[in-house]
């Protein structure tokens, strides 16, 4: 006998297979869906009842994305690399340094220091948005990517450095003494020792900013107010009021794609570090 | 190289000159106190201007009639007591805390059924459980756009599903009042958030030790009986970390409200942070948005605290 849990043990090989091959269809339908939609043709897209799938293939829908709204496509995905790119690069740099700094160098104050960035992450920044605006209205970065960018490093940080502190506390203290020996400054041993070691913390950490702020929406609904310089998810609301009445759900189901793909290859090519990661940052 | 040397080294003899005895420790307590505080200041700078600032300025901002443009103006507490007497605003919160009763029992469901299928599996289960986790790394956002096109009356796959089975017409507009279109978003919502809970209770099934549950066995205890009384109180802590998440979450609900439903039918689908949206950024009331956003604040806080404390209690 097994326990409940033990699900895989206790059903028969081929109930189990079974069960998890139709929650896996569940799963993937609507994916299958969205790209079905986005490869059919114009007026396939908007058959009623819907073709099960792309009687015809073709990319019409993709090429029409660099058509529909004032910008096209593109420019949308050059913002959003450029603010998840950014807040990314900025995010690992910030939480390596005082990952490094809290986990090496218990200096006087730096419990509360770290408790003061940990508090980031019990208030969400959703219930502090209107003086977020303001703020970055008064410091002339309203309506700009570097305002969400630096926005999006800050609720991404106090999970960055309670990550690359963990992976810098996990390393034995011989390993920076020895290069403290060796003739390595403090950045010295981080840079030439330390940080190699410590790569699986910061793919895990780059990896969950990059997704976080690639699919952000509220912020950069609010913070954005210039169309050419709105994010992939927000360029959604373009695709789907530009032409509201005679919406284009191909069109629509092809920008879904452009936005949803990179992750999905991104997570499948580096699932480890990211499920390393979430569940790292979530037991804490 | 040459270079990181040279600067210790002039920095050990700097220190070293002035106390010759202690002087040695003290520079590395000195060093260490220096050289952190140089390593966590941008982070802090960052976290300070961008989160502490903006979380006083809540509280600030909630006291005055803060409009986008002109002079704001000290109004005391005007902005609470009116949040009170604001039937659409008691409408969202009431709207939100029906939301988070609704999905928070059922992804937590559907995610532990989804654990027990791929714990302690092969490569398979590894397989499988990838799979289940797929929708996580989309966007809210698409995913809501995703799911608003699948029920499109006549159009969408889900609708022409519904009128295989039986269970509504073709052209029913799912969207048309508030239950049904919550239904529809709470579908979106399994479907995307159950893969995250999943991986996070499978993490807390695999700290606990096989011999355990094999112990319970062997004493007797069902199936059932070793669940709930081995499993259950030894997955405590991660079904709590699992509750709150799930539990805040919900109540910060917005983008999924925001594309499927819009708020309506009549605002009958507007949530909390919906609503703050509404009044600071499309009524430009800045100071009562900052008011309500301190409720929310103050509501969530006192959700996890409570969830805590109810999870404390029920362990003794």
């Amino acid at each position: 006998m097994d326990t409940l849990t033990d699900v895989r043990r206790s059903l028969p090989r081929a109930a189990w297979w079974a069960a998890c091959l139709c929650v896996s269809v569940l799963v993937l339908y609507p994916l299958y869906v969205m790209l079905s939609q986005s490869l059919k043709s114009g007026a396939e897209a908007a058959e009623n009842p819907p073709t099960m799938y792309p009687h015809q293939l073709s990319v019409d829908n993709y090429k029409a994305l660099q058509d529909t709204g004032q910008y096209g496509i593109w420019q949308h995905v050059g913002n959003s690399l450029a603010v998840a790119g950014g807040a990314t690069l900025l995010t690992v740099a910030l939480a390596t340094l005082a990952g490094y700094g809290f986990a090496k160098l218990r200096f006087r104050g730096s419990g509360v220091l770290f408790f003061i960035i940990l508090a980031t992450f019990m208030i969400p920044f959703q219930a502090i948005i209107t003086p977020l605006f303001s703020i970055l209205h008064g410091l002339g970065l309203s309506n700009t990517l570097l305002g969400l960018t630096l926005v999006y490093t800050t609720f991404q940080l106090p999970f960055g450095i309670f990550l690359m502190r963990n992976s810098f506390a996990s390393l034995p203290a011989g390993i920076e003494e020895a290069a403290f020996i060796d003739g390595c400054g403090f950045f010295g041993a981080m840079t030439r020792v330390l940080l190699p070691v410590a790569v699986p913390g910061l793919i895990s950490t780059a990896l969950f900013t990059f997704f976080t702020c690639w699919n952000e929406f509220f912020a950069a609904l609010i913070l954005i107010t210039d169309e050419s310089k709105f994010t992939l998810p927000v360029t959604l609301t373009v695709l789907a009021s530009n032409q509201l009445g005679t919406l284009n759900w191909g069109i629509m189901q092809a920008g879904v794609a452009v936005t949803a793909i990179p992750c999905i290859v991104l997570y499948l090519l580096l699932q480890r570090y990211y499920v390393a990661g979430l569940v790292a940052g979530s037991v804490k | 190289m040459t270079d990181t040397t040279s600067r210790t080294a002039s920095r050990a003899s700097r220190a070293a000159a002035p106390k010759p005895v202690r002087g040695p420790w003290l520079t590395n307590r000195r060093r260490r106190l220096l050289t952190g505080l140089a390593l966590v200041t941008p982070a802090l700078a960052v976290v300070t201007v961008f989160f502490i600032v903006p979380l006083i300025m809540t509280f600030w901002m909630s006291l005055h009639d803060w409009p986008l443009l002109g002079e704001h103006r000290f109004i005391g507490l005007d902005n609470y007591r009116r949040a009170f007497q604001d039937s659409e605003w008691l409408h969202a919160i009431r709207f939100t805390l029906e939301y988070t009763l609704i999905i928070t029992p059922v992804l937590l469901i559907v995610a532990l059924a989804l654990a027990f299928l791929v714990h302690r599996g092969g490569r398979a289960a590894r397989v499988f459980q990838s799979v289940f986790f797929l929708p996580v790394v989309i966007g809210f956002a698409a995913a809501a756009y995703l799911w608003l096109y699948l029920a499109q009356p006549g159009l969408g796959p889900l609708s022409d599903l519904a009128a295989k089975l039986g269970i509504a017409g073709r052209d029913t507009n799912w969207f048309a009042t508030a239950t049904s279109g919550l239904l529809l978003v709470c579908l979106m919502v399994v479907w995307k958030v159950a893969g995250m809970q999943m991986v996070l209770l499978l993490s807390g099934l695999q700290s606990i030790p096989v011999e355990v549950n094999e112990a319970a066995l062997i004493d007797g205890a069902g199936p059932w009986k070793t669940f709930r009384y081995v499993t259950v109180p030894l997955l405590r802590p991660t079904l709590a970390l699992v509750l709150v998440f799930s539990v805040a979450g919900s109540l910060l609900a917005f983008d999924q409200f925001y594309i499927m439903t819009s708020g309506g039918p009549s605002n009958g689908t507007i949530t909390a942070v919906y609503q703050i949206y509404r009044t600071s950024f499309i009524n430009f009331e800045l100071g009562y948005g900052a008011a309500l956003s301190a409720m929310l604040m103050v509501v969530l806080a006192a959700v996890s605290a409570l969830q805590m404390l109810l999870l404390r209690k029920t362990d003794n």
